[in-house]
């Protein structure tokens, strides 16, 4: 039986669907279209708005490297890692979303090293699952991930 | 200026790590300041400490630790927090007590007792905080968000891995001078280029470690300090406490994204340029009148951003900036003479405390081998995490 997929966060990101559907979810403001991510509950930050209510809006799904790095050491709880299994580097991508003018981290893709990426290219959000596997509960942590689009076709530094 | 307070006593307990608490650290910094400024405890009217998250509950209400650690004597008491900001927090505290009459002489102490490794978040599940959720979604420590700023100059300004070492080499070259820091030996760039990478591009000596130690100061009234017979001591004349303006289109930690600048236009001035800017138009000086500068130098590439945050330089040209020697003791405007975080490592309250101690030990000509030859004026510049500025003008 496959183990339970429960998001890492809640409401971050839609949770069924295809590949394609995948979406990060923010909030809007109704009044001035800022945008939030993580998904501000609440009240519009922007000093110069008394927009009322902010309401959930998916993220552009493509977006461009802003940076990127790695991580060679295990990080510190609260990430969730198995301390029994050699680490394994993962890499973090800063993206820059065009539509909502804003840049977004996130693990890359399994696979994708920072030989794969450099600054302006043109990467997507996909599905993923937290590494560390199953946790006491027996269930799987989904999260996003960033993956270069036609990887290996699309770099040069920008 | 009447907006001047004096330094009268400067005082650090010597970074490193020794295996003890940081209410030692503090009270032997704080006893320091207080020989150097010729003044008793007891005539001390105001204390205020710098918090620590990393001492349990003694480290929240600092200040009163302190107050009792030196022996309860009735001073007007208060304990600041706001991460790396925390120190300068406390400056300004006591600033704003001795300019409004509340108090003529003040003690600020700031010390901790680090971890060993990365800085971790507070335990528990604490979802609705920014610092928890960037370790557990992200596993973003300090280190990777130092490496994203390295990457992104690389990739804007042409910067090197090299132009990186030479921060440490510098860094550690005017440490070595120092008796307060912890690291005192030369580092080359081959012993850079061979140390680990820790978050791509970043190597372990281009990252500052975590340390013991504690800074204090002594502040008080101009009147007081010539009461005193401090003719012409080194004055404070500029705190910059500012925060970013909206929208900040710069990750810094723990952000997972940036503000959305859809709807209002990101301001041309980064907001550690506007923090630098602040204390400038409140000191009435300019990058120019400068003799030196202490900035944070979590990461080698870190300081090169600073160069021009603080106006060293143009946008994009720090690594220039420190190739030409510029920065090093005996160049034109030095930065970090203290040997900075590479050579301290960070112990978070009391390091913005111990970056005015060099400050005031270089403007009174006491530096010793690190001494910059008729300094005068110098400017400190840190950053606390979620958005706290912080820098210091001092002059002479
Ligand atoms: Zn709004």
């Amino acid at each position: 039986m496959p183990s339970k997929r429960i998001p890492v966060v809640a409401g971050w990101f839609t949770e069924d669907g295809t590949e394609e559907d995948f979406r990060l979810l923010g909030t809007r403001c109704p009044l001035c279209s800022s945008v939030f991510f993580p998904p501000q509950k609440g009240l519009c930050r922007n000093p110069g708005c008394t927009g009322g209510e902010l309401a959930e809006v998916p993220l552009s799904r493509h977006g461009t490297v802003w940076s990127y790095t790695d991580g060679r050491y295990r990080p510190p709880a609260p990430y969730l890692s198995d301390p029994e299994v050699p680490w394994e580097p993962y890499t973090l991508v800063a993206v820059e979303l065009a539509a909502e003018r804003m840049v977004v981290l996130g693990q890359a893709a399994p696979g994708v090293g920072v030989g794969d990426l450099a600054v302006g290219m043109t990467v997507e959000a996909v599905p993923g699952v937290m590494d560390a596997g199953p946790g006491d509960d027996g269930a799987v942590r989904t999260t996003w991930h960033w993956r270069p689009v036609a990887a290996g076709s699309s770099g040069g530094a920008a | 200026m009447s907006g001047d307070v004096a330094v009268l006593g400067a005082g650090m307990h010597p970074w490193g790590k020794w295996g003890r608490g940081f209410v030692e650290y503090g009270t032997v910094a704080a006893r320091g300041a207080l020989a150097d400024a010729g003044i008793e405890w007891r005539d001390v009217r105001s204390v205020v400490g710098a918090g620590t998250v990393r001492g349990g509950y003694p480290g929240y209400v600092a200040g009163a630790t302190f107050a009792q650690a030196l022996g309860w004597q009735g001073a007007r008491v208060t304990s600041v927090y706001a991460a790396c900001a925390s120190g300068a927090q406390a400056v300004n505290t006591a600033r704003a007590q001795i300019l409004a009459g509340m108090a003529d002489v003040v003690l600020v102490v700031g010390a901790d007792a680090a971890p060993k490794g990365f800085f971790a978040p507070a335990g528990g599940e604490r979802p609705d905080d920014p610092d928890w959720l960037r370790f557990r979604v992200l596993g973003a420590t300090n280190p990777a968000y130092f490496a994203l700023y390295a990457r992104r100059r690389m990739a804007l300004h042409g910067d090197t891995p090299e132009d990186f070492a030479l921060v440490k080499v510098k860094n550690a070259a005017a440490g070595a001078l120092n008796p307060n820091a912890r690291y005192r030996a030369a580092v080359s760039p081959e012993q850079v280029a061979a140390s680990a990478v820790v978050a791509d591009p970043l190597r372990l000596l281009d990252i500052c470690a975590t340390s013991d130690g504690a800074a204090a100061l002594v502040l008080s009234s101009m009147d007081f300090a010539r009461r005193h017979g401090a003719s012409d001591p080194v004055r404070i004349r500029a705190v910059s406490t500012v925060t970013p303006t909206y929208p900040k289109a710069v990750l810094d930690l723990p952000d997972i994204a940036t503000d959305s600048a859809v709807a209002v236009e990101p301001s041309p001035m980064s907001f550690r340029g506007s923090i630098a800017r602040a204390a400038y138009e409140e000191a009435g000086i300019g990058p120019g009148d400068l003799s030196l500068a202490e900035v944070y130098d979590l990461s080698t590439a870190l300081e090169l951003e600073w160069y021009e945050d603080i106006g060293l330089c143009a946008p994009g040209e720090g690594a220039a900036l420190v190739r030409s020697g510029a920065t090093a003791l005996g160049g034109r405007i030095p930065v970090n003479p203290s040997g900075g975080l590479a050579s301290f490592g960070e112990a978070v309250p009391a390091q913005a405390i111990a970056q005015v101690c060099e400050l005031t030990w270089q403007l009174r000509g006491t530096a010793g081998e690190r001494q910059i030859p008729g300094a005068r004026a110098g400017i400190t510049a840190n950053q606390g995490l979620f958005g706290h500025g912080s820098a210091v003008v001092a002059v002479r």
